[in-house]
């Protein structure tokens, strides 16, 4: 499935450490325009610190990665990239409409010149494509009221637009589904899926928690015990390959509903808090 | 009123030193950053002092002291924003030193009263020269420049740091950048409506813009316009009331304008949830 | 009230003999009042800003100590003792600004409204202090402190509220704490955290109003803020950095007094330099011991 696929990221026996510590070495991994591939973990596991590696904020220490081709941040205006979430502050009286349009043309020096000014061709049409992701993610009707009085839902989908509107080949998400509630983790993930599917986007996702997402997944990379495995979940989340990353036995259950539950982490069980730092 | 050659210059002075109050002001309230401003304000105080202090002319130190301690807030803070506590600290200690200042200077003069620091602290628009006026408005000017060309990429900075750093704006560089505008702009503020009472300009047109618009670049250009605004009718009416200091006009004016903005606010917000129905609580 | 900023050196000078000097500085009465005051207000602001670096109010506190300006003003203005009018206008001050400051992380409405209040107070100051023509010279000693006009009833009085707002901290000390590190945790388990946050701002100008009378307007925080910052920087348990806090501000306060008598600069230039100068150290012995932030 993946080979048919033109590859966009490629990480092989790569390293990272961070402050002279290391956090996982010998992770290789490949993910495919256009597919949904989750990034697993317990906490501190080191899984935003590849999203970091892939923007190129974080370089390797040993192994080799190559993103869009190229090295790590030098492609980085193709890629749409949504840090783990902090909250808007409620008195921030900015609309959603504009933190997505700062997200097309946020870099550019200067104030946005009015519409009806002369020469205002390329000002529609960015306004259009504003209004076009808007629809995309569904977020079109409440993208004109400020950030800050928007439900975590809405402003999920306020910036999954925002770092969609420059059409990226590669989305990047960190931790979206924390502090959403079970019906608005699961159409965000749909959503996800749609984009995959819709505009060929590589969607990576970082998660503790794979069940609400499993079913739209393609592939997913678990990391646990300062490495990481990759592959399909059916491959990945089974208790011989979970216990040969730990280094301890591991059990994975399938419960009857379908969700997967991974006994005897080494760390304490993540519990799901609504704020997460 | 307009033949009254202080009056002019209060106005020439006056208006772009306004405009870039409400501009950077809007900014400054966007980033919760007002507290620096406050702390900014003293330091130009302590730096206006110093210099009388030293025999230098005051402006050159009010414009080191606010871009010196700006620029160290800047690089210092967190992110390039200036924690409370610490700013708290160096300040107070700073208008320690600004006392200090004052007692040297008032001692090394013979007529001996504080009026050149209640000048500083307090402003004195209509006490204006025409060199001065016309200095301070080039500056005014350039901080506007300045501001409005970085406009776009320190909103996507304030609004959303870490998706700006990712996207390769120099986020740190435009917190420090940004704060020396603020200390500049504190500065030239300092001259128009004194020390204390900056922050009056800088807070109140860009809080009212906030309230009453929630399009970035219409709050910008509204905060601007309130803040002009303030000072037109306060020059007027310290002219007209004689006894009205015209830094205490504008500062009341301003203040009524934010006053008035939550009026406004809370008038549409009931009028809104009358016509969704009783959903608000 | 005498130009304060302005050398004060009437004594016989300093002799290097510390029991002398002491003795010099007692002989004064006006020494003794502003002995006696500055310890009271010393405890009091300790205690006081502990819970305020704690809340992250400095804005807020700060804006409370700049309203006692027009307070101490508009007194002298309309012809009352000015201590009437920085305990009103601070007051009054915390009345406007709890619905503003929820404490927290200052968020940026609230900074807009509360720097509006400020700037506000400071203006009708400044014109209570150009109608009220002889002020002009006093000016600097409301905002800088002054040492030599405590008159004994404000000394009495200055006790009390002390007195009072420690006991009101004695009281409320412990659901204060809680509401102050997690208020929604302090909610749910039945702490009323707004009207402790409300209370605590009233608790705030009453400090800051008695402060002010020492230290000046401008000053204040060299006592509220920077002895809670500098005891939070060397412990992190509570009751040690209330103790430690208390204590630095009583070393601050009367070192300040004593050298500012001997010396020809301003008191509030001594008792500032002398807390900075304690918070730079205790941040760089924190540096050294390899703490992180």
């Amino acid at each position: 499935m993946t080979a048919s696929r033109p590859e966009v990221i490629r990480l092989d026996r790569a390293e990272a450490a961070l402050g002279g510590r290391r956090v996982w070495s010998d992770v290789s991994l490949e993910v495919g325009a256009g597919e949904f591939v989750a990034v697993l973990g317990p906490n501190g596991a080191g899984k935003s610190t590849l999203l970091k590696v892939i923007l190129g904020l974080v370089p390797l220490a040993a192994g080799t990665a190559s993103v869009l081709g190229e090295r790590p941040g030098a492609r980085n205006e193709s890629i749409g990239y949504l840090p783990q979430r902090r909250e808007f502050d409620p008195s921030v009286r900015v609309r959603g409409v504009d933190l997505v349009r700062l997200g097309l043309d946020g870099g550019r020096w200067g104030i946005p010149l009015p519409e009806w000014l002369p020469a205002g061709n390329g000002r529609r049409r960015a306004a259009a494509r504003v209004g076009e992701t808007l629809e995309l993610v569904g977020a079109a009707a409440h993208a004109e009221r400020p950030i800050g009085e928007l439900s975590g839902g809405e402003q999920q989908r306020i910036l999954i637009a925002q770092a969609l509107v420059r059409g990226p080949r590669v989305l990047m998400l960190d931790e979206p589904l924390d502090s959403l509630d079970l019906p608005s983790q699961r159409s965000v993930a749909a959503l996800l899926q749609r984009i995959c599917r819709i505009e060929n986007v590589a969607v990576l996702l970082v998660t503790h928690d794979v069940n609400p997402i499993l079913p739209y997944l393609d592939r997913v990379t678990y990391f646990a015990g300062a490495s990481a495995v990759a592959g399909r979940p059916e491959d990945v989340i089974t208790s011989p390959a979970l216990s040969k990353l730990y280094g301890v036995p591991i059990e994975v259950l399938h419960a009857s509903d379908g969700r997967l539950v991974v006994v005897g982490q080494p760390e304490a069980p993540h519990v799901h808090s609504p704020r997460h730092g | 009123m307009l033949s009254h050659e202080f009056i002019r210059l209060a106005l020439l002075a006056g208006t772009p030193i306004a405009l870039a109050c409400g501009l950077v002001g809007y900014m400054v309230v966007l980033r919760s950053e007002v507290f620096a401003g406050d702390a900014l304000s003293h330091v130009a105080f302590t730096g206006a002092l110093a210099a009388a202090a030293a025999g230098i002319d005051l402006r050159a130190g009010l414009f080191a002291a606010t871009v010196a301690v700006a620029a160290s807030m800047g690089l210092l803070g967190p992110r390039a924003h200036a924690d409370d506590i610490v700013i708290g600290t160096v300040f107070t200690w700073i208008l320690g030193l600004g006392a200090l200042s004052l007692s040297l200077f008032v001692s090394g003069r013979s007529s001996g009263n504080g009026a050149g620091g209640v000048h500083v602290l307090f402003g004195s628009i209509f006490g204006l020269g025409a060199g001065e006026a016309r200095l301070a408005a080039l500056i005014a000017v350039g901080v506007i420049a300045a501001l409005i060309a970085i406009a776009r990429p320190l909103l996507f900075a304030s609004l959303d740091g870490a998706v700006a750093e990712a996207r390769g704006l120099p986020v740190r560089g435009l917190g420090v950048l940004f704060l020396c505008l603020l200390g500049l702009t504190a500065a030239e503020a300092t001259q128009a409506v004194g020390a204390l009472l900056l922050l009056g300009l800088l807070a109140a047109p860009a809080g009212a813009a906030h309230r009453l618009t929630v399009n970035p670049y219409r709050g910008l250009a509204l905060s601007g316009a309130l803040a002009v605004g303030a000072l037109w009718l306060g020059i007027a009416l310290a002219y007209s009331v004689p006894s009205f200091p015209p830094s205490s006009a504008i500062i009341t004016v301003a203040a009524a304008a934010y006053l008035a903005s939550g009026a406004a606010t809370r008038l549409r917000r009931r009028e809104v949830s009358r016509l969704a129905g009783p959903t608000d609580p | 009230m005498a130009d304060a900023p302005v050398a004060f050196a009437t004594g016989g000078g300093l002799t290097l003999n510390l029991a002398d000097d002491v003795r010099q500085l007692l002989t004064y009465h006006f020494m003794v009042n502003a002995l006696v005051a500055g310890t009271a207000v010393a405890v009091m602001a300790a205690v006081v800003g502990w819970f305020m670096v704690l809340r992250r109010q400095a804005f807020a506190g700060h804006t409370l100590s700049l309203i006692a300006f027009p307070g101490a003003a508009g007194a002298s203005l309309i012809g009352v003792p000015a201590a009437w009018g920085y305990f009103t206008a601070c007051g009054l001050g915390a009345v406007v600004l709890s619905p503003a400051s929820r404490g927290g992380r200052a968020r940026s409405a609230e900074t807009a409204a509360i720097g509006t209040v400020q700037a506000l107070a400071l203006g009708a100051g400044f014109l209570f202090v150009s109608l009220y023509h002889g002020l002009l010279n006093g000016i600097s000693g409301l905002l800088f402190g002054t040492f030599v006009g405590i008159a004994d009833g404000q000394v009495t009085a200055l006790i009390v509220v002390a007195a009072v707002a420690i006991a009101l901290v004695a009281v409320a000390g412990r659901p204060l704490l809680f509401a102050s590190l997690d208020d929604e945790g302090a909610a749910a388990a039945g702490v009323p955290v707004r009207a402790l946050g409300a209370g605590f701002l009233l608790l705030l100008g009453l400090a800051v109003a008695a402060t002010a009378q020492i230290t000046g307007t401008l000053l204040v925080f060299t006592l509220l803020v920077t002895p809670a910052a500098t005891a939070q920087a060397l412990t992190v348990r509570p009751g040690a950095g209330l103790v430690l806090a208390v204590a630095i501000s009583l070393l601050v306060t009367w070192l300040g007094l004593g050298i500012a008598y001997f010396s020809p600069l301003p008191v509030g230039f001594w008792i500032t330099s002398l807390s900075f100068g304690l918070y730079v150290l205790a941040r760089a012995w924190r540096a050294l011991r390899g703490g992180r932030r």
